[in-house]
């Protein structure tokens, strides 16, 4: 990429910018529900959603309608303010991540468009160059969202799931922090763009070959942050009814998985970009078509993973975080430093 | 699955296997152990690796399990009770039913009803019969106590009605005319053994 010749971004750009994410992330989100159905149901040998539409497709439009058509039930001894607001923390600081995050490629609106004609449209939102750290920092107070929500519902699920919430978040976000600390000093710098420059030429150049246990770490950690299934203690059915979600309906409870999937999707992006290579050319595959097939393999792995395994106990949580992955990510941190000296 | 299959509940048979569990370590060496040698192991991939291989049995192997009930339907053992069937006999065409009333008697939710008369023939015909749906525990009594297989069971396992007590008559029991070649025996309680052939004796003439 020459940074010479890009336009200048302006802030209607930026504005359109945050309109496509906002609204191509919401619909995908969407989908996303219907491919975890029909992924679920094909491990599991079933079929999945077939009945709406051809194959089952227009089931989201039906989760749609029910969804927001659903009557919308607060609870009698809530909190009813943070009840009301807790949601849409989840929803916002999920999109926010997103923001200094690259989703999709530069564009330039053509010229015939009447008002928006010729307007610059940037990958990234808000190129920031602290990008990583603010990713992080929106995702850690996504924590806001279920510790509020479980709270404010007077409800016995809900208070656990609330408690969940923070010992999980609050505990990996750690973990998140120190395994990508080793690449950020690799790369020395904490914006994505130059994380994606690091590694443009052949595969070899991934970070995953020179930080493998980063990567490992990021990925555990990952899939805690964003509640999939191995650590989702926060709202396990079985355990505690839906957790921070139980007394949730309707387009509030929507708002929570739009959150999750937003998450989900952020922390593919992040993946990809960070330790695979991000949106290089390798060989004759396209950028923009290899960032698509990497960020949609973590998707699939995530809900592999949640067809395969079982989750774990909240102290087996707690053992893991504590005394396997952050003692490994800060020996990592360790021998890189070490190594980069030398 | 085929319904030999599904027919086999003798313990033992089938091919079970006893998982190689080790035991759990006491010292905290053990413990580190343990936990290093299960993260270098895979263990986890072999998790992804079923998975994933069924999804691939499921999708161009043909092993979905799935049954769209309403469009499919799984075969349903012979012995399973469902609505009753009344059978005619093979030659004439006539119902078996011989008016005895042993059915009747032996009902224990007490749903059947049946009258019977004298015909023309002076032999015995039924003039009313019904089952009360709503009253019958499909037990099997009847079936079993029948002395010419004329009320059995049949493969009508979708009872749902929009009234608690739903009668069924005879006429609707019966085997229709037309239908007579696929009238099929059933194989459940008060049937004919499958060996029954071979449990017949000569009756003993001399004393």
């Amino acid at each position: 990429m020459d940074a010479t010749v890009l336009p200048e971004v302006t802030s209607l750009g930026v504005v359109i910018k945050a309109i496509i994410i906002l609204t191509i992330i919401s619909a995908i989100a969407g989908f996303g529900t219907y491919i975890e159905r029909k992924i679920l149901a094909f491990m599991q040998r079933r079929l999945g959603p077939t009945h709406v539409g051809p194959f089952g497709l227009l089931q989201i439009a039906a989760d749609g309608i029910k969804l927001f058509t659903q009557e919308d039930i607060i609870p009698q001894n809530a909190n009813k303010l943070i009840f009301q607001i807790a949601p849409a923390i989840t929803a916002a600081t999920a999109f926010i991540a997103l923001a200094s995050v690259p989703v999709f490629p530069d564009f330039i609106i053509p010229e015939f468009i009447p008002i928006l004609g010729g307007t610059f449209v940037p990958s990234i939102a808000a190129d920031i160059n602290v990008g990583i750290l603010f990713v992080l920092g929106m995702m850690a107070a996504g924590l806001y969202g279920p510790l509020l929500a479980g709270m404010a519902q007077a409800n016995k699920w809900g208070i656990i799931g609330s408690a969940r919430t923070a010992i999980q978040f609050l505990s990996y976000e750690v973990v998140t922090g120190l395994s990508i600390l080793a690449p950020i000093m690799l790369v020395g710098s904490l914006s994505l763009v130059d994380f994606n420059e690091y590694q443009a030429g052949e595969f070899t150049e991934w970070l995953i070959w020179q930080q493998p246990v980063a990567f490992v770490l990021f990925l555990i950690a990952g899939f805690a942050e964003t509640n999939r299934t191995p650590f989702d203690l926060l709202e396990h059915e079985a355990e505690v009814i839906s957790g921070y979600a139980t007394e949730y309906s309707g387009m509030r409870w929507g708002m929570f998985f739009i959150g999750e999937y937003a998450n989900m999707i952020t922390v593919a992006i992040l993946a990809s970009v960070m330790f695979l290579g991000g949106y290089n050319d390798l060989g004759f595959i396209a950028g923009w078509f290899i960032i698509i097939l990497k960020i949609s393999f973590f998707f699939f792995l995530m809900l592999w993973v949640r067809a395969s395994w079982p989750h774990i106990r909240p102290d087996q949580l707690m053992w893991l975080c504590w005394k396997v992955l952050m003692p490994l990510a800060l020996v990592n941190i360790l021998i890189t430093a070490i190594v980069m000296m030398i | 699955m085929s319904l030999e299959e599904f027919k086999n509940r003798n313990v033992g048979e089938q091919s079970y296997r006893m998982l190689d569990l080790e035991h759990t370590p006491e010292t905290g060496l053990g413990k580190f152990g343990q936990v290093a040698k299960r993260t270098v192991k895979g263990e986890l991939f072999v998790g992804l690796w079923v998975t994933l291989r069924e999804m691939k049995n499921a999708l161009f192997g043909g092993k979905m399990h799935t049954i769209k009930y309403p469009l499919e339907k799984l075969p349903i053992s012979p012995r399973y009770r469902a609505i009753h069937d009344m059978l005619r006999l093979l030659e004439s065409g006539h119902y078996r039913c011989i008016g005895c009333g042993l059915c009747e008697k032996i009902c224990i939710s007490d749903c059947i009803k049946m009258d019977t008369r004298y015909d023309e023939n002076q032999r015995k015909e039924v003039s009313e019969y019904t089952i009360n749906f709503g009253r019958c525990i499909f037990c099997g009594y009847c079936a079993e106590v029948c002395p010419e297989l004329a009320i059995v069971h049949g493969g009508r396992y979708e009872t749902a009605s929009e009234q608690r007590a739903s009668f069924s008559l005879f006429e609707d029991m019966l085997t229709p005319i037309d239908a007579l070649k696929q009238q099929k025996e059933f194989d459940g309680f008060g049937a004919v053994s499958p060996n029954a052939d071979e449990n017949i004796k000569k009756t003993p003439l001399a004393y």
